[in-house]
């Protein structure tokens, strides 16, 4: 099964969905949207051009990213907040012989506390590289590059 | 450069028990107390951590960062030596380095192109004999007497300090053996920056201080620990401390107890100690590299540093202070410079661990914004118990049920600040 030619406006779509399923915990939907052997990173802007390694979460496969989203949800305490994630348009990225599927667009990241105190708690730029697995498109890499290095009191969700 | 001596703002702390077993929930909240700790502490007798000399390695580099709130230059001179001096133009007192890193000739500010040398000399002055015989600074103006304040700067394991007192002890001799021996446990092998992480929490930093002190909450709070068996108060281990009190670490070594053991122990907590497992375990591989068997070290060197070792992960923490109710956690993560790449590879995926997104550090962020929340309102007499570990005179101890470590650098703060309870213990 082959999958429809991905341009900027499914990879807007799919982002659509990323953020939704985040916004509504919802991990287990929004985990299907990685390969099994994703590569998911949050690194800093500070960072990626320092040209330094390091990343704040980095997780090496889909079977990672579900362990982080298994300690979020049954180990981790965090401030208990609502997140919203607003998109922006996606763009492909010029060189596609390099990076054969890879888009980016940037987002804007917002928490809200139970006693609804809302706060931009992150912004930046997501950089994919989509996979094509039986007939549909898949996230292989995802890193996201956040602007805001200084984290605003703790970083428990994926972005 | 100039000492000091602690004028406090109030007459003195009410303290109702001279072992610091109670700490009055004011001083997370006072602007005249943390005014008085900038002066006291940070900028009084004590060394800093600044940066790493790896961050340092050629002539003209240089690092922006802070002595409590003060901010400051670290420098690699013509002389090939350290210096450090206060990132503040001697004219209007604008910063005069505005990038986080990076390497100069010189450092020019942006305001009137105050011009300083790499290690901190005023060297340039526009316009210093006016224009045309018009204007300019008068004749006797002489630019070597105004520069930034310099501070007095040492290093250790790899970790550059400063300090802005003249009566500060030498540097070997405030870490201490104990300090001196864990810095140079860390640093044995030239450090390699791997990335940097920032942290802004919204509370007083001093109770993060405590919390770098506090054993007890280790593997209460940061549950992961227990699920996942990565560290549990059952292991051998302790807490260590200088003569002083004033720096201490938490201490474990690795597979040192018994499944029996945590269970018994855990049985009235919540925690889960054998119903989850990581799909992939290459998170919690350890690779032994230290000949003492530690898999968790933590010297913390007081005011503002801890260099942290959970299994391969290592890490440099410093805390800046930013107003009374904020902070940063900046930190700097490592490895050695010799490290294989999958040495490195592995200490990357480790860092998991650690910084604002740590699966076993997320939390304090949270403990600590919820204590600075709840105590908000309190100027009077309602404090925290502090008695975990027991009463009175403060100790090395070979257990982890303890928070007696808190209550030493609750004694040397009270010292600085020249407010210490009569009988006051050490």
């Amino acid at each position: 099964m082959s999958a429809a030619p991905l341009d900027a406006l499914g990879v807007s779509q799919r982002l659509a969905d990323y953020g939704a399923w985040l916004d509504a915990m919802d991990y287990e939907a929004w985990l299907g949207l990685f390969t099994a052997d994703c590569d998911y990173q949050i690194t800093t802007r500070e960072n990626e051009q320092a040209g330094l390694p390091l990343a704040l979460m980095w997780c090496d496969g889909q079977a990672m990213l579900a362990d982080r989203l298994a300690s979020l949800q049954h180990v981790n305490e965090y401030n208990l907040h609502y997140p919203r994630h607003v998109m922006g348009m996606a763009r492909r990225l010029p060189d596609q012989a390099a990076a054969p599927h890879a888009f980016e667009a940037p987002y804007a990241l917002y928490q809200t506390t139970l006693e609804g105190e809302s706060r931009l708690f992150s912004v930046g730029r997501y950089a994919m590289q989509w996979r094509a697995v039986n007939g549909d498109w898949k996230l292989h890499t995802m890193r996201v590059i956040v602007d805001t290095a200084q984290v605003p009191s703790l970083l428990a969700c994926p972005i | 450069m100039t000492n000091t001596a602690p004028q406090p703002v109030a007459a003195s702390i009410d303290w109702p028990r001279p072992d610091y077993t109670r700490v009055p929930f004011a001083l997370y909240h006072s602007p005249e107390w943390y005014a008085q700790e900038m002066e006291c502490i940070f900028r009084g007798p004590t060394w800093n951590y600044l940066c790493l000399e790896a961050e340092l390695p050629n002539k003209g580099d240089f690092v922006a960062t802070y002595v409590g709130d003060t901010p400051v230059v670290v420098s690699r001179g013509d002389d090939g030596a350290i210096h450090a001096f206060v990132n503040r133009c001697a004219h209007k007192g604008a910063l005069i380095v505005r990038q986080p890193r990076g390497n100069a000739r010189a450092h020019t500010c942006i305001y009137h192109r105050w011009t300083y040398t790499r290690d901190g000399r005023l060297s340039g002055v526009p316009f210093r004999v006016g224009i045309e015989g018009q204007g300019g600074m008068p004749k006797d103006f002489d630019p070597a007497c105004h520069g930034p304040r310099k501070l007095r700067v040492d290093t250790h394991g790899g970790l550059v300090f400063g300090t802005f007192s003249e009566s500060t002890e030498p540097l070997g001799e405030y870490l201490g053996a104990f300090g001196r021996d864990m810095l140079g446990r860390f640093g044995a092998r030239p450090l390699q920056v791997l990335g940097y992480s920032r942290q802004k929490i919204n509370g007083n930093w001093k109770l993060y201080a405590e919390n770098l002190r506090d054993t007890y909450h280790a593997s209460l709070l940061h549950e992961f620990f227990v699920t996942y068996g990565v560290d549990r108060a059952t292991q051998k281990g302790g807490v260590r401390m200088d003569a002083r009190h004033r720096h201490n670490m938490n201490y474990a070594f690795a597979g040192s107890d018994t499944e029996a053991q945590a269970k018994a122990a855990y049985a009235d907590t919540a925690a889960r100690l054998d119903r989850m497992r990581l799909s992939d375990e290459r998170l919690l591989h350890y690779q032994s590299e230290f000949a003492d068997g530690m898999n968790l070290a933590t010297p913390t060197i007081f005011p503002n540093v801890v260099a942290i070792q959970i299994n391969n992960s290592l890490a440099v923490r410093q805390i800046r202070p930013q107003g009374v109710n904020h902070f940063e956690i900046f930190q700097t993560v490592v490895g050695y410079a010799d490290d294989t790449d999958e040495m490195r590879r592995h200490r990357l995926l480790s860092a998991n661990l650690v910084g604002p997104a740590g699966l076993v550090s997320m939390e304090d962020g949270e403990a600590i914004e919820i204590i600075q929340r709840a105590t908000r309102a309190e100027r009077g007499g309602q404090t925290s118990v502090i008695e975990m570990g027991g009463r009175g005179p403060v100790q090395d101890q070979a257990h982890r049920a303890t928070e007696a470590p808190v209550r030493g650098f609750w004694s040397y703060w009270a010292e600085l600040m020249g407010v210490q309870p009569p009988q006051g213990i050490q």
